[in-house]
């Protein structure tokens, strides 16, 4: 790689470890951090494929309260640098490099989950610090230290990608293309499955008995392939309306109409 | 201080705004997202106290323990900057009670952030955006990113601009039936997309074949015995398109796979998926169940069955 791609990468790959905290701008999840990549790389076909690819099996990773979800930021951009590397001496296909970067990815999910609860405990010193800035009312240096912690988060993404960026190119192709049939098919077998844990992990947050009937439907309806997401979008929010008109309109007519005090009935509803 | 009423300027409410998006960025183990909160807090604490003992409280008020989701914690920094300003112009506001409204409303909040935006938005977004990408097109990234930042800022705004024109009112509403609606919708329409998802996007085939039969002549295509040329291939066509896929060969193969479409298609993808429920409730790593797949798939390639 040449050294103006390499800072590229860089830059991308500090942005998606800032984002892996922040989760604001989403530069951390892999639909856009492997696009960049692969633009920056000169890949960009193959950047968004990977992207695609991934985002379908991170969909369901989030950070929820002091749990660490697997880290969709190293993921997604080591995974995009790795598959860069394959592809730029022409002679791996793009399916294989694809699906073994996809692999990678998993992996590397766990060391930048790993890498976040390092970089975590060191924000404990430095929110410390904050805490002495504030006794003289020191604003400046509570916004430094702030601004510290969030480098540390990228630099938690970018140092590990310029490490990567040093592999020649050859080593990687090179392990490519020793890889047997049956690793690679497998692998593209595995990639396949793998979605299923993401969403289970969602359902898991969110399921109650109530709402059961309304994962069958939109798996009953997602098998019309005539229907678009966008289309299954539409259907999830009517019925979501129509559920809580409905229901709505039972707790009103329901036992405790004829008390003729409506704000009680409301209270006693809850 | 009566005379003078210190106010908090749109400018000022726009700069904690700004900064309100940093909130995660010293996330720590100890007290979390406090340092991100103090730092939004500055613009605020600078405008409407000229003190440095006021400063100075105010800076360790706002560095204790603070939790929530990034995005529904706008509603809640809005209340505190309006419970802020009226301490500033002498109103009994002490430190329990903004303590107070900021763990009363973090956590109920954060009960709503998580499934609307991390288990409902998100995903909905994330999924429209990679069947664009995996279609090649770099709409899908760029449809994704524009779209959920839109939303996003949007709602930090408007919320953080909600809380602090209704002040510490709002804290007594949010176990109203607003709120539980909003999560209960965005289940119904997370469970249905969630649901869509497994059966679109979770790749499972057998391919074990379950019967080879001959099939009656007339019902596949005489490739022997096509016209030449062009007029042959346009044959073909013509009787692919009546025929289907089964019409290419003499003999009908079924594959397992084709078996269980027929029950329904998915139906391997939905009991992998509830399976993968299961474990997890169970405390299994969802990394390990991941491992454990590839694993699987490997298996399944070498011997032959997937």
């Amino acid at each position: 790689m040449s050294p103006i791609t390499i800072l590229l990468v860089i830059i991308v790959a500090f942005f998606a470890g800032m984002e892996g905290v922040l989760d604001e701008w989403q530069f951390h999840q892999p639909l856009v951090a492997c696009t960049l990549i692969g633009i920056v790389t000169g890949h960009p076909a193959e950047g968004i494929l990977l992207g695609g690819s991934l985002q379908m099996i991170a969909l369901g990773w989030a950070n929820i309260g002091a749990a660490v979800a697997p880290d969709a930021a190293l993921a997604s951009t080591a995974s995009a640098i790795i598959m860069a590397l394959a592809l730029s001496k022409g002679n791996v296909d793009t399916t294989t490099a694809v699906s073994t970067a996809i692999a990678l990815a998993i992996p590397l999910s766990v060391a930048g989950l790993f890498l976040s609860m390092i970089a975590r405990t060191l924000s404990t010193g430095m929110v410390h610090a904050m805490d002495r800035a504030a006794e003289n009312a020191n604003f400046g240096a509570i916004g430094r230290w702030q601004m510290a912690a969030i480098a540390m988060q990228g630099l938690r993404i970018a140092i590990p990608a310029a490490a990567l960026c040093v592999i020649p190119a050859e080593a990687v192709t090179g392990a490519l293309n020793a890889m047997p049939a049956w690793l690679a098919g497998g692998m593209a077998v595995g990639g396949g499955m793998v979605a299923a844990v993401g969403y289970a992990m969602v359902i898991n947050m969110m399921a109650t008995k109530e709402v059961w009937p309304f994962f069958a439907l939109g798996f009953v309806f997602a098998a019309i392939s005539q229907i678009t997401l966008i289309g299954l979008g539409v259907i999830g929010v009517s019925l979501a309306l129509i559920y809580l008109g409905l229901k709505e309109l039972a707790s009103q007519g329901g036992g405790n109409g004829g008390s003729g005090d409506p704000l009680g009935d409301i209270l006693n509803n809850y | 201080m009566a005379e003078n009423k210190v106010q908090l300027s749109k400018k000022d409410r726009q700069a904690v705004a700004w900064r309100h998006q940093f909130l995660q960025g010293s996330w720590n183990y100890e007290r979390m997202q406090n340092g991100g909160w103090c730092y939004s807090m500055i613009p605020a604490i600078k405008a409407l106290y000229k003190d440095k003992d006021d400063q100075v409280a105010a800076l360790k008020r706002h560095l204790e323990f603070y939790n929530t989701h990034p995005y529904v914690s706008s509603p809640v920094i809005g209340v505190t900057l309006a419970l802020e300003e009226g301490r500033a112009n002498g109103e009994p506001v002490d430190d329990a009670t903004i303590q107070g409204v900021k763990i009363g409303m973090m956590g109920p909040l954060a009960g709503v952030g998580d499934p609307v935006f991390w288990f409902t938005v998100r995903p909905i977004l994330g999924a429209l955006g990679a069947s664009l990408a995996l279609g090649g097109s770099i709409m899908g990234p760029i449809l994704f990113f524009v779209v959920w930042n839109a939303i996003r800022l949007a709602f930090m705004w408007y919320t953080q601009e909600f809380g602090y024109k209704a002040g510490a009112s709002i804290a007594n509403d949010l176990s109203g039936g607003m709120l539980g609606k909003l999560t209960e919708g965005s289940s119904i329409l997370g469970m249905f997309i969630i649901g869509s998802l497994v059966q679109r996007w979770v790749s499972i085939s057998f391919t074990p074949i379950v019967s080879k039969i001959p099939q009656q002549p007339g019902a596949y295509i005489d490739w022997a015995n096509l016209p030449a040329g062009a007029e042959g291939i346009k044959t073909a066509l013509t009787q692919y398109s009546a025929l289907g896929a089964n019409g290419l060969d003499a003999t009908k193969i079924t594959t397992l796979q084709q078996n269980l479409d027929q029950l329904i298609p998915g139906l391997a993808a939905v009991c992998l998926t509830l399976l993968c429920c299961k474990l997890l409730k169970k405390n299994v790593s969802p990394i390990v169940i991941i491992i454990a797949l590839f694993a699987v798939g490997i298996i399944g390639r070498v011997l032959n069955f997937m």
